[in-house]
């Protein structure tokens, strides 16, 4: 299919790449072992676990990586409690990548797997990224599939499955010693089920099983700057990031994300990451509220309503021990806060538009050796 | 959706032909005479390239922040305990913008080869460095014979080559 | 439900010819790399990383994606779910 002709052609390409010589060396990721406890408090919703990421180096060439994700959520979301009841359940990620440098390409293959009582996601990715133009500019190309087989509560076997293209396209560049920027481009196109067999719509004021459309391609495109801000003379590093993403799909959904983002070094082994992020999208051509007509798509689903969401982002960074050239361990906090609302989503027998807060909080102990 | 494959095909086109027609361009001058220079040490003396002339030089150009740079010092250090006595000088070239971090990352990697300080890139700019690590190997007229751009596995075996070459002329 | 408008196409094409020109023009180097590599000591500070660690780009990544309707360009390689 499309699907496979392209992975050829990437393959070809590469192929033909590797051949070549450059002059710049493109480095393997360093070595580094996180593990890390997570924790979402909003709306309902409560997710949290552990997680660890391991990456180490072998015979200077290859990078292996593995990491494990446990999600364990226990949803008691407005739409839950409104049309079922309060449930449990744990998601569970394993991953595995290998990057590997040729000449000056560096080549990032991984796979992935998330298991939940009624739904699998298998993923495989490739990824190249190559420094041209003396470093001053990197090229990223990227492509990951995905399949999924989806369940429901009840039935034994799968039900159905939905599989997922994406289409990647990066590329950095140094404006000047302190600036750099970077556009992405990515493109994701799926098939299948795409909602949920759970989520009920409302058409005439009657909850029935929502039907979405069972192909969605989107674009996304982000544009991003940052730069180093110390002032002449100072010790402490700081930088600042802007970000703005725009995004649009067939089920017409367009969305605008900006971040703004500050980091500096506070005092040494302290480090200071901040941001706010601001997001806004309108809703689905078949999304309704309360749909006032028969039509072949309609959904309630939230996430596909016109909302937005704000909030700001803290992270501080302690290192606890550093031996240069050797090894370098640091612990790490995390806190975000985010206001979401929704202009066409109501609950209640008021109709009031729905909005909360989360809580997304994080802390991370990490090693790089 | 044609569009973005057909864009992904174009750019990795693009990088393929770029990344052939590059290595051609990259080749560097050899056997051009080494430009000279003068440059402060960690023990505070003046280092001056032409006055080495007659041994093999080594110069590698590394910073602090650069990862590759730092891996490869080491191995650097184990050439330069093999060789120096034979007539073979490696030097250090750094060049972060502060010479206190240089020579304290310098004293942690334990190397006992001399280490230079470029804080104003004025060595950096004469060299015309396009890659962080760069090593220069310099025969015993004098002469560039070989440029190493980057720092590979392996490539430390290549400068024990080329120094063993050099140190028979 | 084919909703493709003029606006993401020319993005898409001027995506695509910045970056055959940026290409290309290394090919042919006329314009000399104008950031030495010894010049790029504060870009490589980690204050100038988008993020220190891996595992809380995917949790951030995952919290925006399971409730909004936007997802792609991020930087983080997602796995699925059934988080729909």
């Amino acid at each position: 299919m499309a699907a496979i002709k392209n992975a050829a052609t990437v393959a070809g390409l590469v192929g033909g790449a590797l051949a070549a010589g450059s002059v710049q060396a493109v480095d393997l990721p360093e070595d580094r072992a996180e593990t890390m406890y997570h924790l979402y408090d909003g709306g309902g919703v409560i997710a949290q676990g552990p997680a660890v990421l391991i990456r180490k180096s072998m015979l200077d060439r290859v990078s292996l990586s593995g990491s494990y994700y446990v999600d364990a959520v226990s949803n008691a979301s407005i739409d839950v409690v409104t049309t079922a009841s309060k449930f449990k359940e744990t998601r569970n990620q394993g991953g595995l990548g290998l990057d590997y440098v040729v000449r000056d390409t560096l080549i990032h293959v991984s796979g992935s797997k998330s298991t939940e009582p009624d739904y699998q996601a298998s993923t495989i990715s490739v990824d190249l990224t190559q420094d041209v133009f003396g470093g001053m500019t990197t090229v990223a190309l990227g492509f990951s599939k995905a399949n999924d087989k989806v369940g429901e509560h009840g039935t034994p076997g799968w039900l159905d499955s939905a599989r997922h293209w994406q289409y990647r396209l990066g590329l950095t560049q140094i404006l000047t010693p302190r600036w750099t920027a970077s556009a992405n481009l990515e493109s994701i196109n799926d098939e299948g089920l795409l909602g949920s067999p759970y989520r009920l719509a409302r058409v005439f004021g009657t909850f029935v099983h929502e039907n979405d459309p069972r192909t969605r391609e989107s674009k996304a495109l982000k544009l991003s700057a940052t730069g180093d801000i110390t002032p002449e003379g100072a010790n402490n590093r700081r930088s600042f990031r802007a970000d703005y993403r725009y995004y649009w799909d067939t089920w017409g959904v367009r969305g605008h994300t900006l971040e703004l983002g500050y980091n500096r070094d506070l005092a040494p082994g302290w480090l200071l990451e901040s941001s706010l992020r601001y997001y806004r999208q309108n809703h689905a051509l078949f999304y309704s509220d309360n749909a006032p007509q028969q039509t072949l798509y309609f959904s309630r689903n939230r996430e596909l309503s016109t909302m937005h969401d704000f909030g700001p982002a803290v992270t501080v960074s302690y290192t606890l021990r550093s031996v240069p050239g050797k090894y370098d361990v640091k612990l790490s906090g995390s806190y975000q806060f985010i206001d979401f609302h929704f202009a066409d989503y109501t609950v209640g027998d008021s109709g009031k538009a729905y909005s909360y807060h989360a809580s997304v909080f994080n802390t991370v102990l990490s090693a790089t050796f | 959706m044609r569009m973005i494959r057909s864009l992904v095909a174009v750019a990795l086109a693009s990088t393929l032909a770029l990344v052939a027609a590059t290595a051609a361009a990259a080749t560097p001058a050899t056997n051009a005479a080494a430009p000279d220079f003068t440059l402060r040490g960690a023990d505070g003396r003046n280092v001056r390239l032409d006055e080495l002339r007659g041994q093999v030089v080594l110069v590698n150009f590394w910073a602090t922040w650069c990862g590759p740079c730092r891996e490869e010092m080491p191995r650097l250090d184990t050439l330069y305990q093999k060789y120096h006595k034979s007539g073979f000088v490696l030097l250090g070239v750094n060049v972060d913008d502060d010479p206190r971090t240089a020579l304290a990352t310098a004293a942690k990697l334990n190397v006992s080869f001399p280490v230079l300080l470029d804080t104003d890139k004025k060595v950096s700019k004469l060299y015309d460095l396009n890659t962080m690590p760069s090593t220069v190997v310099i025969d015993r007229d004098g002469k560039m014979r070989f440029l190493t751009r980057g720092f590979h596995a392996g490539t430390e075996r290549d400068y024990e080559q080329q120094i063993r070459g050099l140190l028979k002329e | 439900m084919r909703l493709l408008r003029p606006v993401p196409r020319l993005a898409c094409l001027l995506a695509s010819a910045g970056a055959t020109f940026v290409l290309a023009g290394c090919a042919f180097k006329p314009i000399e790399p104008w950031v030495k590599p010894y010049e790029r000591e504060r870009l490589a500070h980690p204050v100038m990383k988008a993020a220190l660690n891996d595992l809380p780009s995917r949790q951030q990544d995952h919290v925006y994606t399971v409730r909004e309707g936007s997802r792609g360009a991020t930087g983080v390689q997602g796995g699925g779910c059934g988080c729909n």
